[in-house]
């Protein structure tokens, strides 16, 4: 019996804070967009039409709409990230007919018609190239990974799926043995006594040299599980461990200020090219 | 209880760190730049380039990247223009083909109005594939470009006539933002053609791409902080630069940055701090 009221109660002044907080709001937004209003009407602040007017404001309010995220969950943020999405998929879609199929699969296989009517560039001297019969090849294996969507024979697409996967392997394998592997080995066998051109000793290079050299030993060291981290090991993989930290620290540093610049680009654009009330 | 930091409601945080980037923006806080030794370095090794090398820069980001890597790509075009170095700009993203002719027409167009297209700067445009099509572009370019990015036939234009891979090229710059990027044109491309490379990054990618340093990368520019100090040295070497009319982004955003910077340390600092006298007030 002794819970309702209370819980009523509760209730009741948890309805008049989200109506406080409704009209804290609206109020906010109002005078906001009197704000708004009234300097683009003295002319302070780029008005909302004209091809670039319009596009000012659409980037600006789809950064609001972005940053209210902060704030928590809410409809305008879903809303620009679904036309987020949206423009996206459609940009991709469009730059890749263009830049893929128009001249480096129809300008092969009908080079005459393209050049004719889609990409003028393709002619030199005034003729179109000959047809490269080859590219029936990359088309039929294109044309095969859209059998992924039919019901009915989903596993032709495997085919050029097994093409790819193959081509990328073989690929990735020879970039990772060559500049990763051998690379990086060569790049860590570094001289511990660095002299300049004049046959003065560089201290600063030689005690960057000898970090490079311990900190992979250490590391590496502490990625050897085939023997038990004690003893000297594992000191020597505890100092792995610390050279491991040490990196995640700096990334995590970098990644602040990656981000801390991108928030700085958007509140330029907002402060600046938007609104105007600071200058570049 | 002691009160602890952590305990703060986050909305309070972003607030801070918002008016601690909004109020440098509005007055104007900036710190002076020093260059760091690596910065230096790949500044020099542009700057030996004679008029008349071909500069392959490959610009692989998108508009969400811009803040970061568009001053760098603004400063390396203006150092390249300045020297007379023929600049070829390519790009392995779908969203590059936007970041291209926003340079040439903000940097290339308006700063240096003498310098022709076709004749001094080219783009190349984007090509898919990710690594696959970088080694293309490493062994035999014409496999893979019929046309440049603005559809004149590339055997008739005046600077793509005489390409044939990356070895053409004299040095590649790389400004990347994730993959493909500085890594693969690393992998694929100027470890097996033997081209030297130098980069310029987000801050998110510097540190994955140190290792490659100083067999296989001539340098590194990480994030805003090191186009700004690419700005200065191009300001003290061409003191033309100085003049408003060309912006120098990354020093502008440098004020901003560092007090954010500062915020985020003091936030720190305080939160372990309260942490700290927290956890020994309940030991007692």
């Amino acid at each position: 019996m002794g819970a309702a009221p209370a819980s009523g109660s509760n209730g009741a002044t948890g309805g008049g804070s989200v109506n406080r907080k409704a009209i804290l709001w609206a109020v906010l937004m109002g005078a906001g967009g009197l704000w708004l209003v009234w300097r683009v009407a003295t002319g302070a602040m780029p008005a909302p039409w004209g091809l670039e007017g319009l596009g000012l404001w659409v980037a600006a309010l789809l950064t609001l709409a972005v940053f209210s995220f902060l704030l928590g969950d809410n409809p305008v943020y879903k809303f620009a990230e679904h036309l987020f999405v949206g423009v996206s998929a459609a940009y991709w879609m469009v730059t890749n007919i263009w830049a893929v199929l128009v001249p480096n699969l129809f300008g092969k296989l009908f080079p005459e018609w393209i050049s004719t009517h889609l990409l003028p560039g393709l002619r030199e001297n005034g003729r179109a190239p000959e047809t490269d019969w080859f590219y029936l090849v990359p088309a039929v294996f294109g044309i095969l990974l859209l059998w992924r969507l039919s019901p009915k024979w989903p596993w032709m697409s495997r085919w050029a799926l097994a093409f790819i996967i193959g081509i990328t392997a073989g690929l990735r394998a020879i970039g990772f043995v060559a500049s990763d592997f051998i690379g990086q080995i060569h790049g860590t066998i570094v001289s511990l006594a660095v002299w300049s051109d004049t046959g003065s000793f560089l201290p600063g290079a030689s005690f960057n040299g000898l970090i490079t050299l311990v900190g992979v030993l250490a590391g590496l060291c502490y990625f050897y599980f085939s023997k038990e981290q004690t003893g000297l090991f594992g000191r020597v993989s505890r100092l792995g461990v610390w050279t491991l930290m040490i990196t995640f620290g700096a990334g995590f540093g970098y990644t602040v200020m990656g981000r801390v610049a991108l928030l700085v680009g958007r509140l330029q654009f907002l402060l600046i090219d938007w609104l105007r009330i600071a200058s570049p | 209880m002691a009160w602890r930091l952590p305990e703060l409601d986050r909305r309070i945080v972003f607030a801070l760190v918002g008016l601690s980037v909004t109020i440098p923006i509005l007055w104007k806080f900036h710190f002076p730049e020093f260059p760091s030794p690596m910065v230096r370095g790949v500044f020099e090794r542009v700057d030996s380039l004679p008029a008349g090398s071909k500069l392959l820069l490959t610009l692989d980001y998108d508009p969400g990247s811009e803040p970061e890597l568009n001053p760098m790509t603004d400063a390396v075009t203006r150092h390249a223009a300045t020297k007379g170095i023929r600049i070829y700009y390519i790009t392995m993203w779908a969203t590059g083909p936007p970041m291209i002719e926003r340079v040439i027409r903000q940097v290339l167009q308006k700063e240096f109005p003498d310098l022709a297209y076709g004749r001094d700067f080219v783009t190349l445009g984007y090509k898919p594939g990710n690594e696959a099509a970088i080694a293309i572009v490493a062994s035999d370019l014409r496999k893979l470009f019929t046309t440049d990015g603005r559809g004149t036939n590339i055997n008739a234009g005046e600077m793509t006539g005489s390409l044939r891979n990356l070895r053409s090229f004299d040095m590649v710059f790389s400004v990347s933002a994730g993959f493909p990027g500085t890594k693969e044109w690393i992998q694929y491309g100027t470890d097996t053609a033997g081209v030297p490379i130098a980069a310029g990054m987000t801050a998110v990618q510097a540190p994955l791409n140190y290792p490659y340093y100083p067999t296989q990368l001539l340098g590194i520019l990480g994030g805003i902080k090191a186009a700004a100090e690419y700005e200065l040295l191009l300001v003290k070497k061409y003191p033309r630069f100085a003049d408003p009319a060309f912006p120098q982004e990354a020093t502008a955003k440098m004020g901003p940055q560092t007090w954010a910077h500062l915020t985020i340390i003091g936030l720190i600092v305080l939160g372990n701090l309260t942490t700290l006298l927290a956890g020994r007030r309940g030991r007692r």
